[in-house]
Order: structure tokens, then C-alpha cells, then sequence
């Protein structure tokens, strides 16, 4: 990947058919080539796609991977996420940076490199982690860094680079039927055919399979109803943003069980109707592009994509990647779709959902990744097989991602219905205090919770399984995930935006010693507000961390407080001490006695 | 039966305009109901300097020097329920622009290199309120009971804010007293 050469707009804006629905992809590939998205730039693409400037610039500037000034030819981005910060990322961070003589957030002197972090680019279970040029690096260490550091110094482009820094290995520790079990591309679609598509449905509702992506609506209800809703065209959409911290799961089914993920698509682009899906996969994931794309191309040779799959007159369906370009927030089924179109990733209102309306507002199934690896199994096997494993209500298996303070982070598949002490075992965390499941939106569990389980009617899960021991201040966890919020929101209500960022500056008050009960009041009130009134799940969500550390680990909170009553946000005295330096003065009036 | 129980209201504006107070004296006629009710302590109405003891503290403009701190500490220490009142209080507001503004330039600016300035020099006289880098809301500062928003909050606001609370009611607001645009 060369930077910094003159990029080909007008070749870039064709191969996207000159669509500004395709907008994102766009500024992603023109990122990509330029190293920057200049503002000249988005005059000729406005010209080049016939939209007003502003809409390109809304989107532009939405997404934190892209920016108008220059990351240099080597952009440094280190995984924040509290467990990467548990694997030393902070010291690894600034080791790296004195290698190479910089300041974080800063381009280095002569163009050549810019470091700074990013929100968690889903590898926890080989933290500490970065992307350079957005290509991920997993399990960081001094060694791994000199090397890095002396590959930027010597300017070699990043494809000359040894192969073996970007390896990153599955980590399947427990395997299952969508893991561990080997499965001929096609087995599902013939099945599908051979059953016929209203039989497949049948199956698939027999499952009782409910959605991957943490909210476990039932699957076959949405086919059914996007089957029915009448529109021009109908979509499949596959969701690919796996942007919750410490969830990989996707990651895994993707580099390495990615035919099951498609022919699910497949299968239910064959049940609702529709001609096009899209795979939406989170930018974080960028070096998995090319595998994956190689896969689309090894199913349309084998007739499983395209026209008249398997010989079956009418049967037409292809899938198209789009990569997002670093917003949590798409992973929201309707900002994800929004995305899709080109535009800023802010959630929309619903209802209308997608199954009605969704991309180019027609008929679109959006489903997780791992919903629809479930469903190509189920299409393969039959819904009695699936609805056998796991509990009544939560049937079948589910891909937790395991990291933190444990022996084996990694994969592990579970039928529904485990005990979280028994996963505790399994991956060797002993000494385990707590555990953030289904990430910092999900529920923070203590010790006395442990023999609760991963299941939809008791602890719900995306696939996050974040442990900390007994060493670990959850304080400071819940305060790294108050930062990922409010760096998150999109911004589109007022609630959220305000209120992610309150939450954010108290826990740094707190953080800073200054707290007082007064503010563990206010954000128990702005909990409540964002409860009641944020637009969507992120705000809903974003005070969880807070609100379960601080009713499960209260020493953590009181033993950082400093007054009961109240304690002011700043340092009064010292917020004087430039006005000291600048008029000379030391005198009683020049000065406030820290007292109540 | 009112006389027996007047409230005591103290008022000050700290980094503010004195909209906010202008905004009081907009209740206009219904100034004489008011003051029925409510009796003033401190208050640039009064020219008394000190507060003492009150029921209600009301509060313009944000915190931008260190008189402005010790104000406002006397006011949380003296009264029962302390008010933010407008948007300065409560947010920092137009004072709080200059928080863009690294403190060194700002005074290069206003006493070396403004214009008609000759051998200019930064005053140091221990009477002039010394700034802080930055203005602050006051909820920075001290726990603040009520915030009633606005730029400034209209005189019904007002008026309904203190007569609920002079009536021993939770003040409320409607939807249209809060509603700018």
C-alpha cells in the first residue's frame, strides 16, 4: 500500500458505478490511495457523483478513519479497549513512540508516521493490538515493536513487510457445529431446494433461532415478514460491524468459516426474494477483504452466487462487501444501513424497521454474522436438529469471545444455557472477580453472579466475555468504557451526545480524586435520562458500565471520593496560577483556600 | 399571613450581562405581587454588599476570577436553595468563548498590543479580581439545587419559578417556558 500518491478520482468514483449511495466506499478507497480525503477533493467528487458538497462532507466527516489532513505515510493506531490497556498498551504505547522520537496525535517531523488510538479493533484475546495503515497487528510486544519501528524508519511499504506480523491466529479453543464441524459449500443450498423454500422457512422457525447480535429476535419471523412486504427489490444485509469491545466472534467465522456465513445469506435471499445482499464488515477487519473476496469468487465459480444458483431457473443472488470505516455505531442495524447508503451512520426511527424498510427503503433482512452461519446449519441439518441444543428459549449454540484475565482467551462455542463458572474453567480464569458480558453495553457481573447463564432469558450476549480479576479496578474499567461512548455517539441526540460526555468527565473527576456523593448522584440522574431519552440503544446503554460497577463494587467509587457533600470539577487555585505568573501577584486575593 | 413568612432572596451576576436581572425586572407589574412574597438580602437591587442568611440564592453568569468563587461559596454557605440562573450560570455561556484563548495572548492583547496602547503594563493591584485560565459554570464550583435555562430565561420563568417555590410547591415549568426557537 503506497501513500501519498495522486489518487485516481475519476476511476475510483467508476468502479463504484458513479453512485453516491456508494459514498463511503468511495472515501474509503480514495483514504486508502491518498493516505488523506483532501478537501479539494470533495469539490471534484461533488461534481464527479452530482450531490451538493455538504453531503459528502457530512459523511466524511463522520467516520474516524477518515481526515483531511495528513497521517503521514505510516498511520500508527493503537486497540483501546480496557483489555488492551490490561496488557500493558499504555507503556507498549509510549515505548513505541520513543523509538520513533514522537507525540502521540501528532504527525512526526518529517510526514512519515502518525500514532494515536483507536476504539477496540476487535482482537481481546491477543491484546494489546494496533493497525498500521489499517491492517491489524495482534499480540504486541517490544519485540514485535522494534520491528515495526525499524520497518516505518527504513520506509518500506507495508506489502514488503514479514508476512508474520499480520497473522492472526483463530484461537478456537472450544469448537462446535459452526466451528469445529467441516462443511461442503452448497450442502445447505441443496438442501433448501430439495425441501423447498416454504419448508425451509418451516425449519428455520422449528429452530426457534433467535438474532446473534445480542437482541435474540427470532429469525424467522423477520424472513417471513421482509418475505411478505412488498417492495421493488428486497436485500439481505449481513452485519459485519462487530464493533462491541472484547467481541471477535465474527472475526473467527469470517477468516475462517466464511462459506457458512454466505450460504446463510444466500438461503435467505432465497426465502425473502432477494437478487442482492451486502456483507458490511467493520474497517477494523480491512486484512480479512481479500479472503473473504476470494471466497465470493470460489462460490460464483462453483454456482452457489450468481445467476441461476445450482440450476435453479430464477434462483439470482450475488453479495457485495462494503467496508465501514471506524463508527461503533453502525452496527445498529439502521445506522449499518445508512452507512450502506453512502450517508453519516446515525440510527433512524423506527419503526418502520428494515424488514419493511430498509436499504434504498425496500424489504431488507439484516441479520449478525453468526445468525447467519446458524441459519445455513439449520437449512443443512433441519430446525429439530438445532432446537435440540441449548435451552427452550435459547436454542442452539453461541460463540463467546473470550479475553481479559484468563489462561486461553480465544473462541469457545456453548450450547445456550452455560453457566458462566464453567466457561470460567474452561478458559482458565480462577481468579476471576468479575466479568463484562456482552461488552460495555451488556451487564457487568461479580463473583456472587457466577452461576448465572449465557442464554437469552438470563444473561443475553453478543459474544463479549471480558474477565478481570481480583487485581483489576473496575473503576477504571467502567471509566475506559465512559471514553468509548462518548467517543462513539453519533451525535444526532442531544442526550446522548451531552450525556455520554458527562458521564466521561465525572468518571475523570472521580478518577482525578476530586469526587464527592454529589456526583455519583448526577450520574445516576443522567443514567435516567439517557434511559429515558437517547434516541437508540447506544445512548440507552451507555451508562450500564457505570451503574453496574457502581452497585456491585461500591468500595471502588467511595474509597475515591473526597468529600460527601461536594467537591468543585477543577483545581481553584491552581486554575489562578497562570493569572499569578502573568500580573505578579501572590497576595491573599491571588489565592483560594481549598475548603468546603 | 404572607408578611410573617416572606422569603429571603439573595441575588448577585457573576461573569454575566445582568440579562438575567433585567429578565427579574421584567415580571413588571406582577413585582408588586412578588414582593408580597419575597423580601432581598444581597442583590444588586439592594447595594448590599454581603449575603446573609436566605432561603433562596439566585445566580447570574458563570465563574470566571477568583471573586467570583468567594461569591459564590457565601451564597451556597448562606442560602438553603441555590439557582443557576440563564445560560453563563449554567453552562459558562458567551464569557466561557474565551476559554479558546490562551490567557498569556489575552492580556498581550488587551494591555500591550492594543491599539492607542503606549508602554502598556498588565495590572496587579490585589483589588482587581484575578481570572482564571478558564470560566466554568458554577456547578463546577459549588452544588447547585435548580437550573432554570434560558438567554435570557423569560420573566414567567421567573415569576412561576419563585412563586412555586414561594408557595412550597417543586417548581415546574412548562414545555413553552423552555422552548427558545
Amino acid at each position: 500500500m503506497s501513500k501519498q500518491d495522486v489518487c485516481d478520482l475519476p476511476g475510483i468514483v467508476a468502479r463504484w458505478q458513479h453512485d453516491s449511495a456508494n459514498l463511503v466506499q468511495i472515501l474509503r478507497d480514495i483514504q486508502e490511495s491518498c493516505g488523506t480525503i483532501p478537501s479539494d477533493t470533495l469539490d471534484q467528487l461533488a461534481k464527479l457523483l452530482g450531490v451538493p458538497r455538504v453531503r459528502i462532507e457530512a459523511t466524511a466527516s463522520f467516520y474516524a478513519f477518515f481526515h483531511a489532513e495528513s497521517h503521514g505515510a505510516y498511520e500508527v493506531l493503537f486497540s483501546d479497549n480496557i483489555v488492551d490497556h490490561m496488557a500493558g498498551k499504555e507503556d507498549l504505547k509510549q515505548y513505541f513512540c520513543e523509538r520513533l522520537w514522537l507525540e502521540p496525535k501528532k504527525l512526526s517531523e518529517d510526514g512519515l508516521v502518525y500514532v494515536d488510538d483507536t476504539a477496540d479493533i476487535g482482537l481481546a484475546d491477543q491484546a494489546p493490538a494496533m493497525l498500521v495503515n489499517g491492517l491489524a497487528i495482534a499480540s504486541l510486544d517490544k519485540a514485535r515493536l522494534d520491528l515495526v519501528a525499524e520497518l516505518i524508519r527504513a520506509k518500506k511499504p507495508l506489502d514488503e513487510w514479514p508476512p508474520m506480523l499480520f497473522e492472526i491466529p483463530d484461537h478456537v479453543r472450544k469448537a462446535g457445529p459452526l466451528t469445529g464441524e467441516a462443511f461442503v459449500p452448497g450442502a445447505a443450498l441443496r438442501a433448501m431446494i430439495a425441501r423447498g423454500t416454504e419448508a425451509t422457512l418451516a425449519e428455520v422457525e422449528a429452530a426457534n433461532l433467535r438474532g446473534r447480535g445480542g437482541a435474540g429476535f427470532k429469525t424467522a419471523t423477520k424472513w417471513a415478514s421482509c418475505r411478505k412486504a412488498e417492495g421493488t427489490a428486497h436485500y439481505v444485509v449481513c452485519n459485519a460491524d462487530e464493533g462491541e469491545p472484547g467481541t471477535f466472534k465474527d472475526r473467527v467465522l469470517l477468516a475462517s468459516h466464511a462459506d457458512l456465513v454466505f450460504e446463510g445469506m444466500t438461503a435467505c435471499a432465497r426465502v425473502i426474494g432477494a437478487k442482492q445482499g451486502f456483507l458490511y464488515l467493520r474497517g477494523e477487519y480491512r486484512n480479512l477483504l481479500e479472503r473473504l473476496k476470494s471466497v465470493l469468487a470460489g462460490r460464483r465459480e462453483a454456482g452457489l452466487l450468481g445467476q441461476n444458483i445450482l440450476g435453479e431457473a430464477g434462483f439470482d443472488f450475488d453479495i457485495e462487501i462494503h467496508l465501514g470505516a471506524g463508527a461503533y455505531i453502525c452496527g445498529e442495524e439502521s445506522a449499518l444501513i445508512e452507512s450502506l447508503e453512502g450517508k453519516p451512520g446515525k440510527p433512524r426511527n423506527r419503526p418502520p424497521f428494515p424488514d419493511r424498510c430498509g436499504y434504498r427503503n425496500q424489504p431488507t433482512v439484516v441479520n449478525n454474522v453468526e445468525t447467519f452461519a446458524c441459519a445455513a446449519r439449520i437449512v443443512e441439518r433441519g430446525g429439530a436438529w438445532f432446537a435440540a441444543i441449548g435451552t427452550p428459549q435459547s436454542t442452539g449454540t453461541k460463540l463467546v469471545s473470550i479475553s481479559g484475565d484468563c489462561q486461553r482467551p480465544g473462541v469457545y462455542e456453548y450450547p445456550f444455557g452455560v453457566a458462566v463458572q464453567q466457561i470460567l474453567i474452561d478458559c482458565g480464569a480462577e481468579d476471576a472477580h468479575a466479568v463484562q458480558v456482552s461488552g460495555p453495553s451488556g451487564t457487568c457481573i461479580s463473583f456472587r453472579e457466577f452461576d448465572r447463564r449465557i442464554a437469552f432469558e438470563d444473561l443475553a450476549t453478543a459474544g463479549a466475555f471480558m474477565v478481570f480479576s481480583r487485581r483489576r479496578d473496575m473503576f477504571e474499567v467502567a471509566r475506559n468504557f465512559t471514553h468509548f461512548f462518548a467517543h462513539e455517539s453519533c451525535g444526532f441526540c442531544t442526550p446522548c451526545r451531552v450525556g455520554t460526555s458527562l458521564l466521561k468527565h465525572t468518571m475523570d473527576k472521580l478518577a482525578a480524586g476530586k469526587g464527592s456523593a454529589y456526583d455519583m448522584n448526577e450520574m445516576k440522574k443522567i443514567m435516567h435520562v439517557l434511559r429515558g431519552t437517547a434516541h437508540c440503544g447506544l445512548g440507552h446503554t451507555a451508562a450500564n458500565p457505570v451503574v453496574h460497577t457502581m452497585e456491585k463494587f461500591p468500595d471502588a467509587y467511595e474509597r475515591r471520593l473526597k468529600r460527601l457533600d461536594f467537591e468543585p470539577a477543577f483545581d481553584l487555585d491552581g486554575a489562578l496560577a497562570t493569572a499569578r505568573l502573568i500580573t505578579g501577584r501572590d497576595d491573599e486575593w491571588a489565592h483560594i483556600a481549598d475548603e468546603p | 399571613m404572607a408578611e410573617a413568612k416572606k422569603l429571603r432572596v439573595a441575588t448577585c451576576s457573576l461573569a454575566g450581562c445582568f440579562g438575567c436581572h433585567m429578565s427579574l425586572l421584567d415580571i413588571d407589574e406582577k413585582l408588586f405581587e412578588l414582593v408580597k412574597h419575597i423580601e432581598f438580602d444581597r442583590s444588586p437591587l439592594t447595594d448590599i454588599k454581603t449575603c446573609g442568611p436566605c432561603d433562596i440564592g439566585i445566580v447570574e453568569g458563570g465563574v470566571c476570577n477568583a471573586e467570583n468563587v468567594h461569591v459564590l461559596k457565601a451564597f451556597r454557605k448562606n442560602c438553603r436553595i441555590l439557582v443557576a440562573l440563564g445560560a453563563c450560570a449554567i453552562t459558562g455561556g458567551i464569557p466561557s468563548w474565551r476559554n479558546n484563548v490562551d490567557l498569556w495572548d489575552c492580556f498581550q492583547e488587551v494591555y500591550h498590543y492594543g491599539i492607542g496602547l503606549e508602554k502598556g503594563q498588565v495590572p496587579n493591584d490585589p483589588e482587581l479580581p484575578l481570572p482564571f485560565d478558564k470560566v466554568h459554570p458554577i456547578n463546577e464550583v459549588v452544588r447547585v439545587d435548580y437550573f432554570l435555562p434560558g438567554c435570557p430565561p423569560p420573566a414567567d420563568a421567573i415569576w412561576k419559578f419563585l412563586t412555586d417555590l414561594a408557595a412550597g410547591r417543586e417548581p415546574k415549568l412548562d414545555y413553552e417556558m423552555l422552548h427558545y426557537d
